[in-house]
C-alpha cells in the first residue's frame, strides 16, 4: 500500500498554533508558578487537541476535490486498510511533530521532569486517538461545503475522555501519584479506537460520497 | 481475454430531490461492447454512471455483472471495472509517473504494463517527471485516462472523457478504446462530443428521453 | 405471521393510519399519567428531611436524564436498523427522535441548575452527571446538525445514524471518564445529585413520572414521524391522494 507522499508546508501551521497557545496562556493568567503548574498539563493537552483538530479537515478533503477519494473508494482492495494507510500518514504529518515540541513546551510551562514524560507517553497514545476518531468525523462532513464546523461540534465530546485521562495523568505525575490508571485507559481507548474507527471511517466514507 | 463479462441493469430509477430523473431502465452489455450515454445536462448520466459503479445506491431496480448483484459482490465487483470521473482525479503535487504508480497499485494492477509505456501511448512521454501542476489541462485528462492501460479491468465506466482533449487527444483515446474493445473489453461512457465511435457493438441511449412522470 | 405484520408496519403509508389513529389516545393516558405523578410528588410525597421541598424538582429532573439517555439507545437501534436493512421507517424514528432527546436533555441540565442554586448557591457545578448530560446534548446537537447540512434525506439519515451509533459507543466512555475525573477534583464525596436512600412514597410518583415521560416520548415521535414520513414520501401516490382528499 502507497502512503501517497505530501509535499506540503502545512506542517507547520497546526505546530505554530501549538506553540502560540500554550505561549499565550501564561501571559494570559498571569505567571504565577503554582497557578501554571495546576493548569500547564490542561492547557497542553487542549492546545494538543484544537491543533488537531485545526487540520483534521484537510484528511480528505482534497481528495474528494479532486477526485482521488472515489478512485480510492473503488479500490479493490479493502477501504478500511486503506482508511488506515490515511490516518498514519495524517498523524504523522501532524501528532509526530507534536510530540517532539511537547517537551520544549512543558518547560516552558514549568512542569517537572517525571510528569514532562508522561506528557510524552500520553501525546503518544492520545494523539493517533485523535487522528482515529477525527476521521469517522471528516468521513462525514467530507462532502458538505461548511464542514469545518460540523466536524468540531461532532467530534468534541467524543475528544473528551481522551483529554481527561491525559491531563489527569500528567497532573498525577506531578504530583508524584502513580499514573498507570489512566494510561491503561488512554491504551484501552487507543485499541477500541483503532479497531472500530477504520470501519466507521469507511463506511461514512461511502456515505458520504453516494 | 476469454472470459464473456456481462452487465446487466434492470428498472433502474434515479430520484434527485422530487423529480425522478429516469425510472425504469433497464439495459444490457456484454464483451466486446459499448455503450454511449446521452443527455442534456442534468438528465442523470454521471448520476447513472455511480449507480453502475456502486458509489451510488439505486432509488429502485438492480445492477448485476455477471448474473451477481453488485452490492452482494462488493469488493470482488470493483477488481472488474475501472471508472473515470469527471475529476481528474490526480494529485498536483506528484509527477505524472507518480500518479500512474499510485493507480496501478490501488487498481487491479498490471504490472507486466510498464507505466512509461502507457504515458507514451497517451502522449505523455517526455513528462513523467514534472509536477502535474504543470501539465496543460488536456495533458492532466490524458493522465487521468492512462490508468485505464495501466489496471486489468474488463469494464471500463468513463464520465465525459474527452473534455478539455483536443483534436488528437481524442484521437488517442478513441484508438485506445478501440483497442480494448476489440481484445474483449466493455465500456460504458457519457459524452457531450460528436465522437467518431460508430462499430458494430455500439449502443446508445439517450437519457433525456427516459423521464416517465410520476 | 409476526414478520408479516412487522413488514406491513414498515410500510410507510400503513404506518401514517396507524400512528396516526394511535396518538390520540396515548396522549390522553400520557396527560392523565403527568398529572397523577405531578400531585403525587408535589403534594402527597412527604418533604425530604434534609432538603426539604425543593429536591421535587427530582421528579422531573431525573425521569428527563433517564429519556434523555433511553432516547439516545433508541435513536441508535433504529439507526443500526436502517443502516442495516434499509428501513426507511427506522430511519425516520432515528431523526425524529433526536430533538426529543435533546429537549429532554436540556430539561434535565435546566432542572438540575434550578436544583443546585438553593442547595450549594451555584447555578452549575461540574458534577458527573451533569456534565456527562451536558457532553450528551453536544452529542445530540451534533446528529441534529449533520443530518440538516446534507441535502439528500436518504444520505442524511445514513450519515446520522452513523453519528449516533459511534455516540453511543462513546456514552459509557465518556460517562465513565467524566466520573473519574470528578472524583479526582472533588475528593471522595458523594456525588452531588446522588438521590437519597429514596423512600417508597416518593418513588412511586417518580415512576409514575418516567412512564408518563416515555408515553409522552412515543406520542411526539409519532407525530414527528408522520409528519417527516409525508415529507420524504411527497412524491408517492399515496401521499398525493392524501392530500387531494384533504
Amino acid at each position: 500500500m502507497l502512503l501517497a507522499l505530501r509535499r506540503r508546508a502545512e506542517i507547520v501551521n497546526p505546530l505554530l498554533f501549538f506553540v502560540l497557545v500554550t505561549t499565550l496562556f501564561p501571559l494570559g493568567i498571569g505567571d504565577n508558578p503554582s497557578v501554571l503548574k495546576i493548569a500547564g498539563p490542561g492547557v497542553i493537552w487542549v492546545a494538543a487537541l484544537l491543533s488537531a483538530l485545526l487540520c483534521l479537515d484537510g484528511m480528505f478533503r482534497s481528495d474528494f476535490e479532486d477526485g482521488s477519494l472515489e478512485q480510492l473508494m473503488l479500490s479493490p482492495h479493502p477501504v478500511s486498510l486503506l482508511v488506515i494507510a490515511k490516518i498514519t500518514g495524517h498523524w504523522l504529518v501532524t501528532g509526530l511533530p507534536l510530540l517532539i515540541v511537547a517537551p520544549l513546551l512543558g518547560i516552558l510551562l514549568s512542569l517537572p521532569g517525571k510528569a514532562i514524560g508522561v506528557l510524552l507517553v500520553t501525546l503518544l497514545l492520545g494523539t493517533p486517538v485523535l487522528s482515529l476518531i477525527g476521521a469517522v468525523g471528516v468521513a462525514l462532513t467530507v462532502g458538505l461545503r461548511r464542514g469545518g464546523i460540523i466536524l468540531s461540534l461532532l467530534v468534541l465530546p467524543l475528544y473528551v475522555p481522551v483529554l481527561i485521562f491525559a491531563s489527569t495523568a500528567v497532573d498525577a505525575a506531578a504530583a508524584g501519584i502513580a499514573v498507570t490508571a489512566q494510561l491503561y485507559m488512554l491504551g484501552a481507548i487507543l485499541v477500541l479506537a483503532f479497531s472500530l474507527a477504520p470501519l466507521a471511517t469507511a463506511a461514512s466514507l461511502r456515505i458520504s460520497l453516494s | 481475454m476469454t472470459n464473456d463479462f456481462s452487465l446487466v441493469a434492470r428498472n433502474l430509477e434515479c430520484i434527485r430531490g422530487t423529480r425522478a430523473l429516469f425510472t425504469d431502465l433497464t439495459f444490457s452489455v456484454q464483451s466486446k461492447q459499448m455503450l454511449l450515454l446521452e443527455g442534456r445536462n442534468g438528465s442523470g448520466k454521471t448520476s447513472l454512471l455511480r449507480m453502475l459503479c456502486g458509489i451510488r445506491l439505486p432509488d429502485a431496480g438492480s445492477v448485476k455483472w455477471c448474473g451477481e448483484d453488485i452490492f452482494k459482490l462488493g469488493a470482488e465487483y470493483r477488481e472488474y471495472f475501472c471508472y473515470v470521473g469527471h475529476k481528474d482525479a490526480i494529485k498536483q503535487d506528484l509527477t505524472p509517473y507518480e500518479n500512474l504508480r499510485i493507480a496501478q497499485v490501488l487498481g487491479n494492477s498490471r504490472f507486466d504494463r510498464s507505466i512509461d509505456e502507457a504515458l507514451e501511448q497517451f502522449g505523455l512521454y517526455g513528462y513523467e517527471d514534472l509536477l502535474t501542476r504543470n501539465l496543460s489541462a488536456g495533458q492532466q485528462r490524458r493522465l487521468s485516462l492512462a490508468r485505464l492501460v495501466v489496471t486489468d479491468s474488463p469494464l471500463w465506466l468513463l464520465d465525459e472523457p474527452f473534455t478539455s482533449l483536443d483534436r488528437d487527444g481524442i484521437k488517442i483515446v478513441q484508438d485506445v478504446m478501440a483497442g480494448h474493445i476489440e481484445t474483449g473489453g466493455m465500456i460504458i461512457l457519457t459524452t457531450h462530443h460528436k465522437v467518431d465511435l460508430e462499430g458494430p457493438g455500439l449502443q446508445r441511449i439517450d437519457l433525456s428521453q427516459c423521464i416517465s412522470d410520476r | 405471521m409476526f414478520v408479516r405484520s412487522l413488514n406491513k408496519l414498515a410500510s410507510p403509508r400503513y404506518f401514517y393510519i396507524l400512528a396516526g389513529r394511535l396518538v390520540p389516545w396515548i396522549g390522553v393516558v400520557c396527560v392523565v399519567l403527568v398529572l397523577i405523578g405531578l400531585y403525587w410528588g408535589l403534594v402527597i410525597a412527604p418533604a425530604d428531611y434534609q432538603q426539604g421541598d425543593s429536591y421535587r424538582i427530582i421528579f422531573i429532573h431525573v425521569p428527563s436524564a433517564w429519556m434523555s439517555l433511553f432516547i439516545y439507545m433508541v435513536m441508535a437501534v433504529c439507526s443500526a436498523i436502517g443502516l442495516i436493512w434499509h428501513i426507511k421507517l427506522a430511519e425516520v424514528v432515528a431523526i425524529s427522535s433526536a430533538p426529543i432527546g435533546a429537549s429532554f436533555t436540556f430539561l434535565a441540565l435546566a432542572t438540575g441548575s434550578l436544583w443546585g442554586k438553593p442547595m450549594w448557591g451555584t447555578w452549575w457545578v461540574w458534577d458527573a452527571r451533569l456534565t456527562s448530560e451536558l457532553l450528551l446534548l453536544f452529542l445530540y446537537f451534533g446528529v441534529i446538525a449533520l443530518y440538516n447540512a446534507i441535502e439528500d434525506k436518504r444520505v442524511a439519515s445514513r450519515a446520522a445514524g452513523i453519528l449516533a451509533i459511534v455516540g453511543v459507543v462513546n456514552i459509557p466512555i465518556i460517562h465513565y471518564s467524566v466520573q473519574w475525573w470528578n472524583t479526582l477534583h472533588q475528593g471522595p464525596t458523594v456525588t452531588k445529585f446522588d438521590t437519597p436512600s429514596i423512600d417508597i412514597s416518593m418513588l412511586i410518583p417518580l415512576l409514575i413520572m418516567a412512564v408518563a415521560f416515555k408515553l409522552y416520548y412515543v406520542v411526539l415521535v409519532l407525530m414527528r414521524s408522520r409528519r417527516e414520513m409525508l415529507l420524504r414520501e411527497r412524491n408517492t401516490k399515496w401521499v398525493q391522494d392524501l392530500v387531494e382528499v384533504q
